[in-house]
């Protein structure tokens, strides 16, 4: 679950991290108002879930009110499309004002869970500014890495060590150390799944300041972390990923036309991959999940139909833990209930295959039944109404 | 022989009393497998499915024997679980739980780590379908006449893409030693090469298919070490060709996040490496044939 830069710079002030003041504006007046309250010059920031917003257009020093209001005017309410955004982009309903920043040096600093070690991993650089990615690519001589061992946690030697090989010297090696301990202790203590201060900048006096934060967090811890679950802005996430969420359903909305209801995150991968084998696109990617019940099945349904790109809907079941029978009660279920109109095509095996079949057969509905993997993708991709025509 | 589960591996289910426990640990009772008692805290005295319950997982393994068990706990305390089984000494868990935060199997792996070799703990899952070997008996939540008994190993992170690897290899005949799910979660237990190990150590196993996926690292270094130290051939699958960078696709590993863990780069990892790659989901079986034929005919 990602948060906003606003609310991470929040929770890395409570943990010691020294940010930039500065205040949350929904409106022109409010951005008017912080920027009076904090003294011009200050930096207008757009709010969104995505990276890139600088060469986007959504961060601006602004020097005086007037241009603040303009420049808050030109971005609330609408859409910032950044490289990290799909073509629609993010929608900005609230601005970060904070004061400009004197910046003699900027770096990066990163906290991450690395799968390889299986453990919190540091990620630094002298380099910041830059999108860590790049700089991996291109120059990873350029990175610093250290690991954590979660028995111990962070030890300040480590903190020392990384202060000096990004070139630091005198207070800054105590201010980076407080830097280091305030990101592990959030880290660790609100089960983050990433930390990231970029730029963590060194100011014209000499000292440490993060100028920008981003954090993302385990959306399985949320159930003992109430005060990260308080943080989610469901305005920046897809509205049918929530919805399917809240049926048991995992959903990601992709650019297709064939709509997939399957079992399981690997076959669901591995049917998409077949139907774009087949010469098809993938409309979605669905897990029904675990002993699904023909309610979810219509749910599943309603979900893959909100997108109205779907021409074709393939419903691909390998039933261990669940059930062909109940799955196929509720692709019929749904067939009636929704008027649908579509070709369906039903892949079913496993649990109770024979009577899911039956049930399939018995219903009447023009549903086009496929028996294995390949048929299931190839009729799903032949039956397309742009194809048949 | 087959590998993990024998025969007489004595078997306990922790959360044994819960509805999913319960119902699993019953088909595995009736398709032979040695279930020799439950644990669930403050249960402990009750008889389920005619099998002792136990408040500890180290009581129950002092009275039963247990030298395995199979973790149906739900995710608050699914990490806690799998620790008390290290902690009892048992040889080998397996946890089925999906959305175990991933600080807790940090915490876990780091646990595991404590005992000496001679009685570390070997530990799969979790978010996984469990572990079978065909016709001896299975632990986890796979429909079990799906498989065929052969000699041929199936390892992979999916559940039902494992189920319809199995199904189309017994489609063409081919049977199968054991199935291994490591489950689809960023930080498991064993991982593609720690199984692979025991594969190239079974007697009777023959090849393996390897069933991988977008994100993470192990499939690389499966294949390392599949070019570097196996005898027997490995034919593999990567599912996700179709998945957009930077989004997960409902494993909460499957996320494509650095370079080398997108399913194209890993299909060249493991290509390199000498290992067949399957060219279709749907071509998993008959890429295993072909290898076997192969490998008949030299």
């Amino acid at each position: 679950m990602d948060i906003h830069e606003h609310q991470a710079k929040d929770v890395l002030r409570r943990f010691g991290v020294p940010v930039p003041d500065g205040g949350i504006a929904f409106a022109p007046e409010q951005a008017m108002h912080e920027a009076r309250k904090l003294g011009l010059p200050v930096v207008v920031k757009a709010q969104v879930h995505a990276g890139g917003r600088g060469a986007a257009g959504g961060v601006k020093l602004c020097r005086s009110e007037t241009e603040v209001n303009a420049f808050a005017l030109s971005l609330l309410g609408r859409n910032l499309v950044t490289k990290q955004t799909d073509a629609q982009g993010k929608p900005v309903h609230r601005l970060l004002v904070e004061k400009a920043t004197d910046i003699s040096k900027e770096l990066y600093l990163g906290l991450v869970l690395d799968r390889k070690s299986e453990r919190i991993m540091i990620v630094a650089s002298r380099e910041g500014g830059m999108e860590i990615e790049e700089l991996a690519e291109d120059r990873p001589d350029a990175l610093v890495r250290m690991v954590i061992d979660p028995a111990t946690g962070l030890v300040p030697f480590q903190s020392r060590e990384l202060a000096f090989k990004l070139g630091m010297s005198g207070s800054q090696i105590a201010q980076f150390s407080n830097v280091m301990r305030g990101c592990y202790r959030a880290f660790r203590d609100l089960d983050a799944t990433m930390v990231e201060i970029n730029p963590l900048v060194i100011t014209g006096s000499g000292d440490l300041i993060a100028l920008d934060a981003k954090m993302s967090f385990d959306t399985n811890a949320l159930f003992r972390r109430p005060e990260v679950a308080a943080l989610r802005d469901p305005g920046q996430e897809d509205p049918r990923e929530d919805a399917a969420a809240e049926h048991g359903l995992n959903y990601v909305g992709l650019e297709g036309d064939i709509g997939c209801i399957i079992n399981g995150a690997g076959l669901a991968m591995a049917t998409m991959d077949m139907i774009q084998l087949a010469g098809g696109s993938p409309a979605n990617f669905l897990d029904i999940g675990g002993g699904a019940s023909p309610e979810r099945v219509v749910a599943a349904f309603r979900t893959v139909l909100s997108d109205p790109n779907v021409s074709v809907v393939l419903v691909n079941i390998f039933a261990g833990i669940n059930r062909c029978d109940w799955v196929a009660s509720g692709v019929v279920q749904a067939y009636r209930e929704l008027n649908l109109t579509l070709p369906v095509v039903v892949r079913l095996a496993g649990t109770n295959v024979d009577e899911g079949r039956w049930i399939i057969n018995e219903s009447g509905l023009p549903l086009i039944s496929a028996d294995t993997l390949a048929e299931a993708a190839a009729t799903a991709v032949a039956s397309r109404p742009a194809m048949a025509a | 022989m087959a590998i993990l589960i024998q025969q007489d591996t004595r078997i306990i289910v922790q959360g044994m009393t819960g509805r999913i426990g319960k119902f699993h640990a019953e088909d595995m009772i009736k398709n032979g497998t040695n279930v020799v008692g439950g644990v669930t805290p403050d249960r402990g005295g009750e008889i389920v499915l005619g099998k002792p319950m136990f408040n500890t997982v180290s009581e129950a393994a002092a009275e039963t024997g247990a030298e395995a068990s199979l973790i149906f706990v739900p995710p608050p305390g699914a990490a806690d679980a799998i620790m008390e089984c290290a902690e009892a000494g048992l040889k080998f868990a397996i946890c089925v739980t999906d959305g175990i935060p991933s600080q807790d199997m940090m915490k876990v792996k780091r646990f595991l780590r404590r005992f000496p070799a001679a009685r570390k703990m070997r530990f799969i899952g979790p978010n996984c379908a469990g572990v079978i070997s065909p016709g001896i008996g299975f632990m986890g939540i796979m429909p079990p006449h799906i498989y065929l008994p052969g000699r041929v190993g199936i390892v992979g992170r999916s559940g039902t893409l494992g189920y319809e690897a199995a199904s189309q290899m017994k489609a063409l005949g081919i049977g199968v030693s054991t199935s291994v799910g490591i489950g689809g979660d960023p930080i498991n237990g064993s991982s593609f090469k720690d199984i692979l190990e025991l594969f190239e150590n079974d007697p009777e196993t023959d090849a393996v298919m390897m069933i991988g996926e977008i994100g993470g690292p192990q499939e690389a270094e499966a294949a390392a070490y599949a070019r570097d130290h196996m005898t027997k051939p490995v034919i593999a699958y990567i599912a996700g060709l179709s998945a957009p960078k930077g989004r997960k696709m409902g494993h909460a590993g499957a996320i494509i996040s650095a370079f080398g863990e997108s399913a194209q780069e890993k299909v060249e990892i493991l290509s390199a490496a000498g290992i067949t790659v399957a060219p279709t989901p749907s071509a998993l079986g008959e890429t295993v044939a072909k290898v076997l034929g192969m490998r008949q005919a030299a």
